[in-house]
């Protein structure tokens, strides 16, 4: 039977330390940190885990951790502060650009999307 | 990299004294200014203060919510006004 944190299935065949990564807002290190609060060894498999652990490491991450859904809703709300406040990486935000910083003369494809092709932009600029 | 606590936020000097002495006395002036690197202290909330871009000021109402936030962020200094377009 598969096991479900939080609304996820997490690969079974999976050691615990990886398959944890699986939730939305936890990466290696907290699935650490998670594993040895809960006890548990860091290599054995999400699959071989007794009800009892997962039912430990699902009460640490409710107690303790801000996961997928609420912690998708907050980065949303933080984003949306800074649109309207109007400041520089609101801006940025509703702009699609990048918000650090980053040079755009170039590359910043992965905030300004594929590209979009100018026609002729060579000989208009001659 | 962030700014050492030990030393506390930046708000400049001069400004915080006028907002202060504004509160105080319960008015409510545009004050210009040049310090764009100034954090935005609480004492700032619900005034306007004209920030410098480096051509004119642009007046900028203080809420809640740009608390802790620098002055500069609220004044852009470049302004874009898009790519190409037809040559006459």
């Amino acid at each position: 039977m598969a096991i479900r944190i939080v609304g996820v299935d997490l690969p079974q065949a999976k050691r615990g330390e990886v398959g944890l990564t699986y939730i939305y807002g936890i990466g290696r290190s907290t699935a650490r940190k998670i594993l040895s609060e809960a006890g548990i060894d860091y290599d054995i498999k999400v699959q071989d885990w007794s009800d009892e652990q997962a039912g430990k490491i699902r009460e640490i991450i409710g107690a303790k951790y801000r996961v997928e859904g609420e912690l998708r809703s907050e980065v949303q709300l933080n984003i949306k502060r800074l649109m309207d406040i109007g400041c520089y990486r609101g801006v940025r935000h509703r702009n699609g650009l990048p918000v650090r910083g980053q040079s755009t003369k170039n590359n910043a494809r992965t905030r300004k999307g594929k590209k979009k092709t100018v026609a002729n932009k060579k000989m208009a600029s001659k | 990299m962030s700014r050492s606590l030990k030393k506390g936020p930046y708000i400049n000097l001069k400004l915080e004294k006028k907002i202060l002495a504004m509160n105080e006395s319960n008015k409510k002036t545009v004050v210009k200014t040049w310090a764009r690197a100034s954090m935005i202290s609480p004492d700032f909330v619900g005034h306007t203060v004209a920030v410098h871009n480096g051509n004119k000021f642009i007046p900028v109402y203080i809420t809640e919510n740009m608390v802790g936030h620098k002055l500069g962020e609220f004044a852009p200094t470049r302004i874009f006004r898009g790519h190409g377009g037809k040559k006459k």
